[in-house]
């Protein structure tokens, strides 16, 4: 299953919702532009639902921690949303769970914002 | 099997070793492991090794030994050094884009072999079939 990325705006902050396989390739190219499209038409609050997401490689890993910094970079905030079992587990092994803010509740993560 | 440097390579090496693994008798979980630590051997191979150089080939073997699955990988780059890999967990790393492929794979597998071939590399990855004893191969593909 190809990578899909559907941006939708609450209260200020963009939330991407993610689905399928983000992996080096398609998926990561897609992930990146995303973000990149985002920060640059101004949003420096980007809500990442990886809900849909039922696989990510070394690369997807990447993107996500690139995604990240260039946002903070900028002055803004990255969260992740809805981590599926096995996104979770990865994040725990490579230690990037700290990294990221990660919520299970969109709501509260919208009012996470500041 | 010779596989192109190509994304599509990786992609059929993941399915190829989801279904021997499948066929091996590993539970769902453990396939997902090996399928993705063979992924991200087969990236190192055709990205980091030979990039993506249509004359360059990667070799690639799945064997069922009596007590293991067993997956080799090789490229023909410059060669991967074991001993110089950093560590993906280290905090001046750990916000760095790339560099955790050997890492996972080490995290998904039993046994990790990595060798120099000079040129190229070969790596060899071991997952012991569980309640299964012995080293003898019974079949190759």
């Amino acid at each position: 299953m190809s990578m899909k990325a559907n941006t939708r705006q609450v209260d200020g902050i963009a939330i991407v919702d993610l689905s399928g396989r983000i992996t080096l390739g398609e998926g990561s190219v897609i992930l990146r532009d995303t973000v990149r499209d985002l920060v640059g038409k101004g949003n420096k609050k980007i809500l990442l639902n990886l809900g849909e997401v039922n696989y990510i490689d070394s690369s997807g890993i990447g993107e996500l921690v690139s995604a990240f910094t260039s946002v903070r970079n900028q002055g803004g905030e990255l969260k992740l949303l809805n981590l599926t079992k096995k996104v979770h587990d990865l994040l725990q092994i490579t230690k990037l769970y700290t990294v990221f803010d990660v919520k299970d509740d969109e709501t509260a993560a919208i009012k996470s914002f500041k | 099997m010779t596989l192109e440097s190509t994304l599509d390579s990786v992609n059929s090496a993941e399915a190829s070793a989801t279904r021997f693994a499948a066929g091996a008798g590993f539970d769902e979980d453990e396939i997902a492991r090996i399928s993705m630590a063979v992924r991200e051997a087969t990236i190192n191979a055709v990205l980091h090794g030979n990039a993506y150089d249509p004359a360059k080939k990667v070799g690639f073997v799945l064997e069922r030994t009596r007590d293991s699955m067993v997956i080799t990988i090789t490229d023909q780059g410059q060669g991967l050094d074991p001993n110089k890999i950093p560590d993906p967990l280290a905090p001046e790393n750990l916000l760095k884009q790339s560099g955790r492929g050997i890492f996972l794979i080490r995290a998904f597998m039993d046994e990790v072999q990595i060798r120099m071939l000079h040129p190229g590399t070969e790596i060899k990855l071991i997952k012991h079939v569980p309640g299964v004893a012995g080293d003898n191969k019974e079949a190759s593909q």
